[in-house]
């Protein structure tokens, strides 16, 4: 081998190592940080387990909201038509939390069987709903009917 | 009859950018003078008419002609007249609109100021630059057109987000766009140069002032959309790793990597194929950005939109111009001059740690913004990558960036020396240890990370003055020229921004409380008296505003009334949260009204935010001073000086003062 090829080739498997190490360490960075998303038939047919984290999503039942009087704390029940899981919330609900409306938490089962939110997110354009939710009452045997406010009449008048 | 004006001109100016793509190209294989000089006028040509469109649909907003139907979904008779007029890119068409306008901006300065250029390169330049306005024009006009009629014409308009109804909404698009649109320039430049299988001896040069005034539209882009989410989303959050985000983030990083390349091409014409892999790569992320955002695959805090074949058809645009990009780089890249070897601690190798670093941080929000769309197409189950994933990744390697960043200017070209390179380290380092000390005990900052930060951003200042009286001490090369102290300020911004970032991460307090009229909490070092709440009649929309005196603790003294605001939109109905923040230079307040909590007595309890954030307006100065720093650079006069000069400056052998001979 001449210096020079032996010069590339030193180089080469450098940047090979190099490059390797670094996707490895974003590969293992990711997959700790994952969140899959589920919706209430999957938590009860994956006995997902307690503590592990993960994104709960679907409609919040009309008439389960339900605030403690002294603090923050804020509960409710997502739905996706088949199954019901009750989120435990403490902390500010986002502008376009209501009633029927698709929501999306962030947060893990506790023991009792309730899923302790740290985040929840719902829309900010009250005519959309976030995909995996809309998915996931489609699953459930509930397609969504999409819910025409006076934006969209507006906007499908013309096609 | 303005509106179907408004189509009639953006077909003409379809046709021109379809002249523009070939004729001058044609031209300039065949060596026919007259076709490559139509370049000129056909961007002229283009600007005018996309300009007119522009105009059209504006006062189609501004009178209020909701036969339109993209005035219609997107406005509304109480809409003030200032958030009429940003209604206009509110919208996907509109701001597709935007696009094509800035796009035709940066053509028509790239026909008028590029007279040095040698006429074949301006024709091969402007022909590239014509093909992407032409494929973003068929994308307007085939899918989607803003100028489209609604019939029967609604007696009233939808309204825009009120999300978009804000000040910073007005100038962030465009200054983002500007940045986006801009990195086809050096992507044309870069084509223009593989197509002709060379790098002429100015092409750096010409290359420079323009990717220079990209980057930096790109950072003012980026620094608004931060503070817009900071005051309008009513979480104070500056960053959030969301998609949208991350797509505008992408071009960003290759740019400064690419700035950076530039600097050793010019100087020492080494890099030159890694140089034009980054323009090409920097045009195809802002691509695949507005892919992204347009296509709607991703589930963002910003993604309105979503429509398959308007992704369907950005995806085969950027199939074709990156595709096509890489191929003919494939092809003509071994014709450029190859690299010769670099020495080990030489300014050129701290500019290629520069770019390996910006390369892989490039990658790696990559990764994570792909993998959920990836995942979910493999059937692997919906993801998402959260924060850390980013935040983490991205820190670890910025480390190394900041640590050599006040090293790398101080370090001289070709062959530099390690006992040279320790002094000025050791230097620095003292400095930066005595500034450092001061700012801790001014600001302060709770935990570890908050005074690792703190001296990393006394270590980046401290690098940037002594940079200055270093080139000013040495009298050989005369005072530091303007790109010099571009580059100054623009590394000293890096270290203003984080001490924002460091101060806000590591001090702010943030508390979520219940509070009823009349209630006096106490957070950090004021107290928050909940003095009043009542309704307010705005112009568009009906608001509950709170009343809070902040005074500092013990004292009487009235430091600000806020008056946070939930309001409610007359059309549509939609519920905004409106922050109230007390700026200043070292600390903002910030209080947010949550939600009414008590059903019988609602406007008297709320869930209320109240956050300290200290020093958060620095992260945005320090993209300021980047900003600034850049334009400083992109006009230094070397860059406007004709071509012979620049020819004669490129053959003299590198001169080996290294710090002071300039990048």
């Amino acid at each position: 081998m001449t210096p020079t090829r032996k010069r590339r080739l030193t180089l080469f498997l450098g940047i090979l190592a190099g490059v390797s190490l670094a996707v490895g360490i974003a590969i293992y960075a990711l997959q700790d940080n994952l969140l899959y998303f589920q919706s209430p038939s999957d938590v009860i047919a994956r006995n997902i387990e307690p503590g592990q984290k993960f994104r709960l999503g679907g409609l919040v039942e009309r008439g389960s909201v339900q605030r403690d009087p002294q603090t923050l704390l804020a509960s409710f029940d997502v739905t996706d038509g088949k199954e019901t899981i009750r989120v435990e919330y403490q902390g500010i609900l986002p502008d376009l939390f209501a009633e029927g409306q698709g929501v999306i938490a962030h947060g893990r089962l506790a023991g009792s069987g309730q899923f302790v939110a740290d985040d929840v997110l719902a829309k900010h354009d009250e005519t959309y709903m976030a995909p995996e939710v809309a998915d996931a009452l489609e699953r459930a045997g509930h397609p969504v009917k999409k819910k025409l406010s006076d934006s969209e009449t507006v906007a499908s008048g013309g096609r | 009859m303005l509106a179907e004006l408004g189509q009639v001109s953006l077909i003409l100016a379809l046709l021109l950018a379809l002249q523009q793509s070939v004729l001058p190209l044609w031209g300039s294989y065949s060596g026919n003078q007259q076709l490559q000089l139509l370049s000129r006028p056909l961007s002229y040509g283009m600007l005018g008419f996309i300009t007119l469109a522009f105009v059209l649909l504006t006062s189609a907003f501004i009178t209020q002609d909701f036969s339109v139907e993209y005035v219609a979904r997107n406005s509304n008779s109480l809409l003030p007249m200032q958030y009429r007029i940003s209604a206009v890119w509110g919208g996907h068409e509109g701001s597709l609109l935007l696009w094509c306008l800035v796009l035709a901006i940066w053509i028509a300065a790239v026909a008028r100021f590029s007279a040095a250029l040698p006429l074949q390169f301006l024709a091969r330049v402007s022909a590239v630059l014509g093909m992407v306005a032409a494929a973003f024009l068929l994308f307007i006009l085939f899918t989607s057109n803003p100028f489209g009629r609604l019939l029967p014409t609604p007696a009233d308009g939808a309204d825009l987000n009120p999300l978009l109804q804000d000040p910073g909404l007005i100038i962030h698009p465009p200054m983002l766009y500007m940045g986006y649109v801009g990195m086809a320039v050096p992507f044309a430049f870069a084509i223009a140069a593989l197509l002709g299988g060379r790098m002429e001896s100015g092409w750096v040069r010409w290359c420079r002032p323009w990717t220079l005034t990209a980057w930096a539209f790109l950072t003012a882009g980026i620094a608004l959309g931060s503070w817009w989410a900071y005051y309008e989303l009513g979480w104070g959050g500056w960053w959030f790793w969301d998609p949208v985000e991350n797509a505008s983030f992408m071009p960003w990083l290759i740019g400064t990597a690419l700035v950076h390349s530039l600097a050793v091409t010019e100087k020492r014409k080494v890099f030159q194929n890694w140089t034009l892999l980054l323009a090409i790569t920097a045009f195809s992320l802002s691509l695949l950005g507005t892919f992204l955002v347009r296509s709607g695959a991703l589930t963002s805090v910003h993604a309105f939109a979503s429509d398959p074949t308007r992704g369907i058809f950005i995806l085969a645009m950027l199939g074709f111009f990156a595709g096509g990009a890489l191929t003919l780089f494939a092809l003509r890249a071994h014709t450029l001059k190859p690299d010769t070897g670099i020495g080990l601690y030489s300014r050129e190798t701290m500019l290629l740690l520069n770019n390996v670093l910006f390369a892989a941080a490039t990658g790696m929000v990559l990764l994570g913004t792909l993998y959920p769309l990836l995942a979910d197409a493999l059937k692997l189950g919906k993801i998402s990558v959260g924060p850390p994933y980013f935040g983490t990744l991205f820190i670890v390697l910025m480390i190394p960036v900041v640590l050599l960043m006040p090293l790398g200017p101080v370090t001289r070209w070709r062959q530099g020396n390690w006992m040279e390179l320790r002094q000025h380290a050791r230097n620095m380092a003292l400095a930066a240890a005595g500034i450092a000390v001061l700012l801790l005990l001014l600001l302060n900052p709770a935990g570890v990370r908050g005074w690792l930060g703190v001296i990393v951003a006394a270590w980046l200042m401290i690098g940037s003055v002594w940079y200055l009286w270093q080139r000013s001490r040495s009298s050989r090369d005369g005072a530091p020229r303007r790109w010099e102290f571009g580059m100054a300020l623009a590394h000293f911004g890096v270290g203003v921004f984080v001490v924002g970032v460091s101060m806000v991460e590591s001090s702010e307090i943030q508390k979520d409380l219940r509070m009823q009229v009349g209630d006096t909490v106490t957070v950090g070092q004021y107290d928050y008296h909940f003095a009043d709440s009542r309704n307010v009649q705005g112009p568009n929309y009906l608001a509950a505003r709170g009343v809070f005196e902040v005074r500092r603790s013990g004292d009487t003294e009235l430091v600000a009334r806020m008056l946070p605001e939930k309001r409610r939109y007359a059309a549509g109905g939609s519920i905004m949260t409106d922050a109230a923040i007390e700026p200043g230079l070292t600390r903002d307040l910030y209080v947010a009204l949550g939600e009414p909590l008590d059903g019988e007595n609602p406007a008297q309890v709320w869930s209320v935010r109240i956050y300290t954030k200290p020093f958060v307006r620095w992260i945005w100065g320090g993209a300021l001073l980047i900003l600034l720093g850049a334009l400083l650079s992109a006009s230094d006069r070397r860059y406007r000086l004709q071509q012979t000069a620049s020819a004669r400056v490129i053959t003299t052998p590198a001169a080996p003062a290294g710090a002071n001979a300039g990048a």
